[in-house]
């Protein structure tokens, strides 16, 4: 439900659609408040103060992250009375109409974790991302403060790469932000943390692979996929592949 | 996200220390910013165009700085650096004024020929201002920074700043035909029409990008002052004859646009910026804008608005434990003046005109847990108890790719966008028969439609695998799109199997007995009386003639298999037979 002059639907290069162009149908109660969300404010809001304009989000397109597929489940989750509290995950493909290079495919895949409850805080996000990141071996965790449209707090991981012996970026998290949730019809105490990652980039920072294509779409070399060992993220990492500076 | 560039050693001097890099990037890092890189003119110079073109660069260490893309009061050196003094508590947040003028306040009439093209325009005078070269480009950069976020490349807003002394008020703005629009634009040495203009425009690298905002409109709009001199042809170009120099001291700034409310932020943000080289620190004149209906507004707005958040509320959103007087001091760093008030649980907060960012307590939040430290706050598990489940179509997914691969069979991941071609030329069908969703703006062949079928990106594989040993047999689970009224956004998604046998005989007998297997592992049994499947010989353009058979299961048909036509081979780029099995296993959940 992001629109032409939102800045979630233009920081993405995004995939339009020709045919379908506009989705068909929509509830239009719920339209109704996030128009007004966006436009005049509410739910404690000031709103965004622009001409929210239904055609606008009406146009199809090509998600460029799972959030919106979170945002539909979350929407799902707000139908049901009364309130219970969820963990969901999801580990999907998004799209974005960029330049590509070396490290950018138009398509790709991304790994979405949201927690609905009451009370959540953001050292609760922080917990969790801490647990989350240990599971894929990843131990030494910063949290610097970020922007998204949709959350607020918002909070990149950094972690500690041993071989390029610098931090580097690993996910996205945030709190989502009541202009959000409350036009779903969720409680007004209910928080939702939410974080997110790419599949690819860490996979190519673990085994050292420099090319994407080299793990997605048809180019991949076959060879690599029958001779690979078993992916096991707790077992003691071989010392990576020699890698030329990035 | 935008990034700032700044000269190293003039953020230091006004940050008042200097910094190692190391240094600097944890501070960014606290603050919310990213120190992105460490280089020089020359250095930009030499790695986009060679060392030769790059000898008399500057070689003045510039960094550059990530910036959020909702703060635009961190989008040039004077905003960062009022940004970080507060934050270590070094000065306190000038409060920006606006004032009234000794004289006449000048005045911006619009005329109702702007309606339909770009109503919307707002003013002010920076007063007594003293510019260096530095500041002189900061606040060029600043423009061009804003042009490209908040106002989504000119389209949104326009900004134009002009020497005030050069000119005479009241001004208007107005729309008129390109044709009868003549001035001489900035960097031009004599008069052109706005026809001649646009056409000039095509092959300038910079302004080539808006031209398209008032291109075909059949009014252009334009801003004059008393004596007929062009201020600005908004959003294209401003006039030679206001143009602001180093020497400059009066500024009159015109925001023109189609978001009312962005074009006021705008405004605020340049005027609080740039106010702090006026005589009169932080203080700016007001301008009058008369709108077509007759009601004059006073600009810029620069308003201070006030919000009142709960103590504990942002306790509880963070996670941390910590007084009201505590808290508000926190906020006061993040340049929101906040104080205790009532009971002792409530903080005032003032939010200053350069933090429209601000638009609900979330915000505030933020701001609290970035002055706290979000390195600081301790890390909790939720107690949500909840009970899992993996999502049914994934977890038959699953199960069937580790047994697909028992079989002998090597998985692929394909693209989901193809070309036209891939999904019906080459497999001899019209394109209008796949119901296939179609993108509007691919960049290349390779992204116009979404898949409908798997069996193209399978084949792709092979041909980008030829030198590998015989059999190739391959696989993938995954989705299709076929377009579908009946579906909220008129397309739906089905999870595939497809499985190809790539050899110098075709293997039918290979891909019916995976089949075969397949349906064992579903416990779907042959015959199809007992709810199980049948093959049913048939035809289709991609198959060979007579070696082609439908899958029926379950009382409904599911899918095809078969022997490849020698055309489908050839399409793509493939030298022996192949056969392939494709099936929906959306009815076997």
């Amino acid at each position: 439900m992001a629109d032409g002059q939102h800045p979630a639907r233009d920081q993405h290069d995004t995939f339009f659609l020709r045919d379908p162009a506009e989705a068909l149908q929509l509830p239009m109660d719920y339209v109704q408040r996030v128009k007004r969300t966006h436009s005049q404010g509410g739910y404690g809001s000031q709103g965004y103060k622009y001409n929210w304009k239904l055609d606008e989000a009406r146009k199809n397109l090509l998600r460029t992250h799972t959030t919106s597929a979170s945002a539909r489940a979350l929407y799902r989750l707000a139908q049901k009375k009364p309130f219970t509290p969820v963990k969901y995950f999801s580990i999907d493909r998004v799209f974005r109409n960029e330049t590509l290079d070396a490290t950018h495919l138009a398509e790709f895949h991304q790994i979405e974790g949201v927690v609905a409850d009451h009370g959540l805080t953001l050292g609760h996000l922080m917990g969790v991302l801490r647990e989350f990141f240990t599971k894929l071996g990843i131990t030494q965790l910063r949290f610097k403060p970020a922007y998204n449209p949709y959350t607020e707090p918002s909070m990149e991981v950094f972690s500690y790469h041993q071989g390029l012996k610098k931090w580097v970026e690993v996910g996205n998290s945030g709190v989502f932000r009541p202009e959000m949730l409350l036009p779903m019809g969720l409680p007004e105490n209910v928080s939702v943390i939410a974080w997110g990652l790419s599949l690819e980039r860490p996979t190519m920072i673990k085994y050292g692979i420099n090319n994407i294509r080299e793990l997605v779409g048809h180019k991949v070399n076959l060879q690599m996929v029958y001779d690979s060992p078993l992916c096991r993220l707790d077992a003691e990492p071989r010392p990576p592949p020699t890698q030329e500076a990035a | 996200m935008p990034t700032v560039s700044v000269k190293r050693d003039l953020l230091f001097q006004a940050l008042g220390r200097t910094y190692t890099d190391e240094e600097f990037d944890e501070l960014c890092f606290e603050f919310g910013l990213e120190l992105d890189e460490i280089t020089s003119e020359k250095e930009i110079i030499s790695k986009e165009q060679g060392n030769v073109k790059a000898a008399g660069a500057s070689g003045v260490v510039l960094y550059k700085i990530d910036v959020p893309a909702n703060r635009y009061d961190l989008l040039c050196l004077e905003g960062l650096v009022r940004g970080l003094q507060v934050f270590k508590e070094r000065i306190k947040a000038p409060v920006y004024k606006r004032v009234m003028p000794d004289g006449k306040i000048q005045k911006l009439i619009i005329t109702e020929e702007t309606a339909k093209i770009r109503p919307f325009a707002v003013a002010a005078v920076l007063r007594n201002i003293k510019f260096t070269k530095d500041r002189y480009d900061s606040f060029i950069e600043l423009q061009e920074k804003l042009h490209q976020n908040i106002c989504r490349k000119r389209a949104l807003v326009a900004i134009g700043t002009h020497d005030l002394d050069t000119l005479s008020g009241p001004f208007t703005y107005t729309a008129k035909r390109p044709s009868d629009i003549k001035f001489k634009p900035l960097n031009k040495t004599k008069e052109y029409t706005a026809c001649e203009l646009m056409n000039i425009y095509k092959t300038d690298n910079h302004l080539k990008h808006y031209l398209h905002i008032i291109e075909n409109k059949p009014l252009y709009p334009v801003i004059y002052d008393s004596n007929g001199a062009v201020l600005s042809m908004p959003p294209i170009i401003n006039g030679d004859h206001s143009r602001i120099t180093v020497n400059t001291r009066n500024i009159f700034i015109e925001c023109t646009g189609t978001d009312f409310t962005k074009a006021k932020i705008v405004l605020d943000i340049i005027v609080t910026m740039f106010s702090e080289y006026c005589e009169n620190q932080f203080t700016v004149e007001a301008a009058e804008v008369v709108f077509p209906n007759g009601k004059s507004h006073t600009f810029p707005e620069l308003a201070y608005r006030k919000e009142m958040v709960r103590a504990d509320l942002i306790n509880k959103k963070v996670g941390i434990r910590e007084t009201p007087e505590n808290l508000a001091k926190l906020l006061t760093r993040m340049y929101l003046k906040s104080e205790v008030i009532g009971d002792g649980n409530q903080i005032e907060i003032e939010i200053p005109p350069t933090r429209a960012d601000i638009i609900h307590a979330c915000d505030i939040v933020e701001d609290a847990a970035i002055a706290y430290g979000y390195n600081n706050i301790q890390m909790t598990l939720p107690k949500t108890y909840t009970i899992a489940n993996q999502f049914p179509l994934n977890k038959l997914t699953e199960l069937l790719r580790h047994d697909m691969a028992a079989a002998g069979f090597t998985e692929a991941l394909t693209f989901a966008l193809c070309s036209q071609e891939d999904i019906a030329d080459k497999l001899g069908v019209d394109i209008s028969a796949t119901k296939a969703v179609h993108i509007s703006n691919p960049k290349t062949a390779e992204f116009q439609v979404a898949r409908t079928t798997l069996l193209p990106g399978l084949l792709k594989t092979i041909a980008a695998n030829r030198k590998m040993p015989l059999p190739l047999k391959l696989f993938e689970i995954s989705d299709i799109v076929i377009k579908d009224s009946n579906t909220d956004v008129g397309a739906k998604n089905y999870r595939h199997l497809c499985a190809v046998y790539y050899n110098k005989n075709p293997g039918f007998e290979i891909i019916h007995g995976l089949l075969d297997r397949i349906m064992q592992l579903l416990d779907v049994p042959p015959g199809e009386d007992k709810g199980g499947y049948v093959i049913k010989a048939s035809e289709g353009p991609a198959f060979f003639p007579g070696r082609c058979a439908e899958i029926f299961a379950r009382g409904q048909s599911v899918g095809k298999l078969g022997v490849l036509h020698p055309d489908v081979i050839t399409k793509f780029e493939l030298t022996m037979p192949c056969s392939s099995l494709e099936i929906n296993i959306g009815p076997f959940l």
